[in-house]
């Protein structure tokens, strides 16, 4: 142990984990026949058929396109801060992992604090703390990031990218930490230098390591996107809560967006599935 | 403009009070949330090991509902339509409307949200009691309850405890989103200081310095009771 121990616990499986899918979990047809299940189904059926007849939807048609714009920029901060957020994770992980003190020593209070504190907290500290200061450095307002810093998205993506690098950097920490130490050996002993030993197995065995995490991640990443539309980015939450303002309906959008986010997420684990039937693993 | 120590103390012109109330309201509903949640999850494990196909479907869908739903979703979700539901049944009743305290919805929803977790933690734990600990225990002539008590609860503990103290730090993050449907927790009542004073930076990191000595200090704690637990285990060679 050559980093010192961090302050939290290291996770090595987020809440999540268990929706990633196993293969013993898949569903197949005659699991869903048995009757017990069909009368559920049935029971399901009922309710959603009551809900589309007896509650309002008319407003569906007005809102549609702001509803698709939403999406659209929920998934491109999804993914955006994902791929940033991991790229940022992956030194993080290497510091604590094997870093000198001076270099593991700052990555874990970063995610200390990361993972200590509500992102709410952090996002509203990067919008209205970094927001309320910039203005007063003349160097930043000359200079041409200005018209982008006076906006929110950069500081919703700043926030999301942060945040997903403290979770997961702790995770990768663990994941390099977990590479067999006879492969780095084997590496040494072909005469690899230390970026040739680092690119070719150590970072691959760590990612591989890591994936079955990064999918509950991802979907944790996925329910905190919401926090954006707290600092005026118009994601798919901020568009529902508009159309909730403008039609005072209580029930139908938000069943609705749940209904939407609980099905992107069963998208992003069956996607993660394919990727990790797609990497040979052998253990 | 006060310097910032002056805007941090507890006596006005000061803020620190209204964040320390702030702190304690957060820490009140996580503690409530967290127990509330962990009552549910003892009857919902208790109910997915157990009970029928029937009930194991529903909670199935309980815990993957509530995981893969954004907790901003079910905590607006719970709160304004959960309200506006209690009215109703109360109105069936012949009951006036109520207003639902902001407190309570809080409690509610985090315990909702606790509950799914913590229902697979306790699941796990109880998986994880090795088989002939309990076979041992009825070959002695324990009732379930006896069992239960004696052998299932302390034997399920060390394994519950890594997954709870997680969730306790969950639910105490989570509280930060009440601030979303108007609760005057540490996070809205830092923004309503910090609103009132222009000094932001300072006010947000102070709350931020807060909720991470919460969490740190009950990482320790959670330490300690897991070392109770596992008192009686034998140390596994590399375990840190």
């Amino acid at each position: 142990m050559s980093a010192p121990s961090p302050g939290l616990p290291a996770i090595e499986a987020p809440p999540v984990e268990s929706l990633a899918p196993t293969p013993s979990r898949r569903l197949d047809a005659s699991a869903l026949l048995k009757p017990h299940r069909i009368v559920l189904i049935l029971v399901a059926l009922g309710l959603v058929v009551w809900a589309a007849l007896s509650m309002r939807w008319d407003w569906l048609a007005t809102y549609a396109p702001m509803i698709a714009a939403g999406l659209w920029q929920t998934l491109l901060i999804l993914v955006s801060t994902t791929i940033l957020g991991f790229l940022l994770a992956v030194p993080l992980g290497l510091a604590q992992a094997a870093g000198p003190w001076f270099l593991a020593a700052p990555a874990t209070a970063f995610c200390t604090v990361i993972r200590g504190t509500p992102l709410l907290l952090q996002m509203w500290l990067l919008y209205y703390g970094l927001g309320s200061l910039f203005p007063l450095i003349p160097e930043i307002r000359d200079s041409f990031l200005w018209p982008y810093l006076r906006q929110a998205w950069p500081y919703a993506v700043l926030a999301l990218t942060l945040s997903f690098a403290g979770y997961e950097g702790e995770v990768m920490r663990g994941a390099f930490k977990g590479v067999p130490r006879g492969e780095l050996e084997a590496g040494r002993a072909y005469g690899m230098g230390r970026w040739t030993l680092l690119r070719r197995i150590w970072l691959p065995r760590a990612v591989q390591r890591a994936l079955p995490t990064l999918a509950g991640e991802t979907v944790l990443q996925l329910k905190a996107t919401p926090l954006v539309a707290t600092i005026t980015v118009v994601d798919l939450y901020a568009v529902f809560s508009r159309v909730r303002q403008d039609t005072f309906l209580t029930y139908e959008p938000l069943l609705l967006l749940a209904l939407i986010y609980l099905v992107l997420t069963a998208i992003l684990v069956s996607l993660f599935r394919v990727l990790e039937n797609r990497i040979p693993a052998r253990r | 403009m006060p310097s910032g120590l002056e805007l941090l103390s507890p006596w006005p012109p000061g803020w620190g009070m209204t964040l320390l109330a702030g702190f304690w309201a957060s820490i009140q509903i996580a503690v409530g949330g967290f127990g509330c949640g962990l009552l549910i999850g003892m009857a919902g494990a208790l109910g997915k090991l157990n009970g029928g196909p029937v009930v194991r479907d529903l909670l199935a869908c309980y815990t993957t509902l509530v995981r893969a739903v954004p907790e901003l979703v079910l905590i607006v979700l719970l709160y304004y339509a959960g309200g506006d539901l209690l009215n109703r049944a109360f109105a069936l009743f012949g009951a006036g409307p109520v207003e639902l305290s902001g407190f309570a919805a809080g409690v509610f929803v985090i315990a909702v949200v606790q509950g799914a977790y913590s229902t697979e933690v306790i699941r796990g734990a109880i998986q994880a009691v090795p088989a002939g600990e309990v076979e041992a225990g009825r070959a002695f002539g324990m009732s379930e309850r006896l069992l239960a008590r004696r052998i299932v609860l302390p034997a399920m503990l060390a394994h519950a405890i890594p997954g709870l103290s997680n969730l306790w730090l969950i639910a105490t993050k989570d509280t930060a989103l009440l601030a979303v449907v108007g609760f005057t927790e540490l996070t809205l009542a830092t923004r309503q200081a910090a609103g009132a004073t222009k000094a932001y930076f300072l006010f947000f990191c102070a709350a931020g310095l807060l909720y991470l000595l919460l969490t740190l200090g009950s990482n320790l704690l959670f330490g300690r009771i897991e070392a109770y637990a596992r008192r009686g285990q034998r140390r596994e060679a590399g375990a840190s």
